[in-house]
């Protein structure tokens, strides 16, 4: 569904994507692990357009995406969840719901909205009761809860999720897990993750890339991930330099 | 037909190039970052692993021999440390010039995964009995076929190469249904069936599976017309997996190579250029998903062409054709791989210097026979009748004990045979 064929990307003189390469089938969740600064949230706004790309292409169920511009994007089935929970903290959480839904809203009208609304609170049954909160005022599980809400409302084809679980509760990081696990069996989303937590998140994934200043230095099937050292030393570079002690 | 994993064996040819493409990027980075050889090879023709833009960069960069895993016996050359390797195997018993194969926790799982696959591509169920009459230890291919069955649900009974009867014994009452030997094992089996007076068709063996030695199309005839059963070829290296890394689809055209782990091509072994699809020549291979030992462009030595058709049985991974010959002179009998300088070095030692010698391959219909071939020359003509049966003796000896079974060695009169040809392969694979 979604492909990516060596992206490079630059921040001014800093070349942090180094010939990526992914791809993430249909209904299929992949999680993207690494330290910080190995390219994670950049990969992620390469593909939804937030991020120019240097070099190489951007694919999505075939047809090269790279370079249109992220509103486009939407519209086309692409919804992105960005680190740190970007809501709108002076608005309400109904208000927030409803720009969540401005494709709906223009190819379906009122009543559709309404209804996807009525949608994100059963699944979501805390936003119910806090709808006419302002969003500023919800606690940090909630916020991304409707962070994750807002994304949905778009009706996206691909999710992109950036560290959903970050300054969370254990608690309420494994009830944010147990939702994405739910949308991807329930309505076969396909769903493109990035996390700090790699077991929780490798836990629900199918496969799972490991990211390395830029580069990618595994892929494999999820569960091999979890028993993988060299993810271990992705996250504290090298070990040693011998490779016996 | 039966797929092991339909989505893998019958993936999109497009789908699979971002496979390999992936998995051969992310190798590289690995092997760039932990293995100084590759490093060191890398720098000298001023190569970054983010040049690899697409699979055809791959020709860019330099082959690895069996010489380079032989330079950095035994560790050098794996890309993780040794703590988190859980299984060594040794090259077939070369060891004069050993190299060191490692293999990490997931590096089973896929090996596993692959036999599986294979096996289960053959027709293996989960209700067969398996009987596996290779020797384990000096070969990793029982060790591959015995997970790899496990995984699929069947009984595996590991027999190693014990004696033909007793092995017929045990394919008779423990019910054997797939038999896994070398091809010559196999024939010695039928062999020992007639002597025993067991009739194959009392058995219920349903398939064979064969390998690590070349056998042609007309020793697959007489294996299936002597066992009663339908023989498939297997293919494995060492240095990867064995088997496991190609191995026939019910159609027999061919040996489907798992290109999720392995991108192969052909080469002209003299010049290295890359042959088109359909030209014989040497087998080059990259692993893509290998941790512990994982190889770039490695030189079989084998002889064979590639074919990407799509196969009648619907898996879309490309065919190599069936191995008969090498493009260097290393011998494969009984399973183990031989060279000349190994025999050479064993008569230099009792000798002082090489003599010239031939070492003549024949195949009787129950094995692989080395004939050692030594050239009188003034040095070695021995006026005396006892020196000259004691030098025989000694050779004798010495390259039996080194090989583990019995070979014959000859003196011959200078002319006998061609200088230039080292080896003489009787056998003949047709």
């Amino acid at each position: 569904m979604l492909r990516l064929v060596n992206v490079n990307s630059n921040y001014g003189l800093v070349h942090v994507l180094k010939n990526v390469s992914l791809h993430v089938g249909k209904g299929e969740v992949v999680t993207i692990i690494g330290a910080n600064g190995a390219g994670k949230t950049t990969t992620l706004r390469a593909i939804s357009g937030l991020q120019p790309v240097a070099e190489g292409q951007i694919y999505l169920d075939g047809k090269d995406i790279t370079g249109i511009a992220a509103q486009k994007l939407v519209a086309m089935g692409v919804a992105h969840v960005p680190e740190g929970r970007q809501i709108f903290a002076p608005m309400s959480v109904h208000d927030n719901l409803e720009l969540g839904g401005l494709q709906v809203y223009r190819r379906f009208g009122r009543k559709q909205l309404k209804c996807e609304i009525e949608s994100m609170f059963e699944r979501f049954e805390v936003l119910r009761d806090r709808q006419n909160q302002y969003a500023g005022t919800l606690s940090g599980g909630e916020q991304q809860m409707l962070a994750l809400a807002m994304a949905l409302m778009s009706r996206p084809r691909l999710l992109l999720l950036d560290e959903p679980s970050m300054g969370l509760a254990p608690l309420i990081v494994k009830e944010i897990f147990r939702i994405i696990e739910e949308l991807q069996s329930e309505n076969g989303l396909t769903v493109l993750l990035i996390e700090q937590n790699a077991n929780a998140a490798l836990k629900i994934s199918d496969r799972g890339y490991v990211l390395e200043t830029g580069r990618i230095v595994l892929e494999a099937d999820a569960e091999k991930l979890l028993s993988n050292p060299e993810v271990k030393r992705a996250y504290l570079g090298r070990e040693q330099r011998e490779i016996w002690e | 037909m039966p797929f092991w994993k339909q989505e893998i064996e019958c993936i999109d040819r497009e789908e699979l190039s971002q496979v390999q493409l992936e998995g051969l990027q992310a190798t590289l980075n690995r092997v760039y970052k932990n293995v100084r050889h590759f490093r060191k090879i890398f720098r000298e023709i001023d190569f970054v692993p983010e040049d690899l833009r697409s699979l055809d960069d791959l020709k860019r960069l330099p082959f690895l021999t069996r010489k380079d895993l032989g330079k950095n016996y035994p560790y050098d050359l794996f890309a993780v440390p040794l703590r988190e390797v859980v299984r060594l195997h040794t090259t077939s018993f070369n060891f004069d010039e050993p190299i060191v194969i490692g293999f990490t926790r997931n590096d089973m799982i896929n090996w596993t995964e692959l036999t599986a696959r294979n096996l289960f591509a053959m027709g293996v169920t989960k209700d067969d009995v398996l009987q596996v009459a290779l020797n384990f230890g000096s070969m990793s291919g029982p060790f591959g076929f015995q997970a790899g069955a496990e995984r699929i649900g069947a009984s595996v009974i590991p027999m190693s190469g014990g004696k033909p009867a007793e092995q017929v014994k045990v394919m008779r009452d423990f019910k054997t249904t797939v038999l896994i030997s070398t091809p010559t094992a196999a024939l010695r089996l039928a062999r020992a069936m007639e002597e025993m007076d067991v009739d194959p068709h009392a058995l219920v063996l349903k398939l064979g599976v064969f390998g690590s030695e070349p056998w042609g199309e007309s020793m697959r005839a007489e294996i299936e017309s002597r066992l009663h059963i339908p023989a498939a070829d297997t293919y494995g290296l060492t240095e990867a997996f064995v088997p496991g890394v190609a191995w026939e689809c019910p159609a027999k055209n061919g040996l489907h190579l798992a290109e999720d782990h392995f991108i192969a091509e052909v080469i002209d072994p003299a010049t290295g250029d890359v042959l088109p699809p359909g030209s014989e020549g040497e087998l080059v291979i990259t692993t893509i998903s290998k941790e512990a030992f994982p190889l770039i462009r490695f030189k079989t030595g084998d002889i064979t062409k590639i074919d990407e058709a799509p196969c009648s049985c619907g898996r879309t991974h490309c065919r190599i054709s069936r191995i008969f010959s090498r493009c260097d002179d290393v011998m494969i009998l009984r399973g183990v791989s031989i060279t000349p300088d190994q025999i050479g070095r064993i008569l230099a030692r009792i000798n002082g210097s090489a003599p010239v010698f031939q070492l003549v391959v024949e195949r009787n219909d129950d094995a692989d026979q080395l004939f050692v071939r030594i050239e009188i020359s003034d040095r070695f003509f021995f006026d005396e009748m006892k020196k000259q049966r004691r030098f025989v003796e000694e050779v004798h000896k010495a390259v039996s004990e080194f090989l583990g079974w019995e070979v014959n060695v000859r003196l011959v009169e200078s002319g006998t045979f061609d200088h230039n040809k080292q080896v003489l392969d009787m056998r003949r694979f047709v």
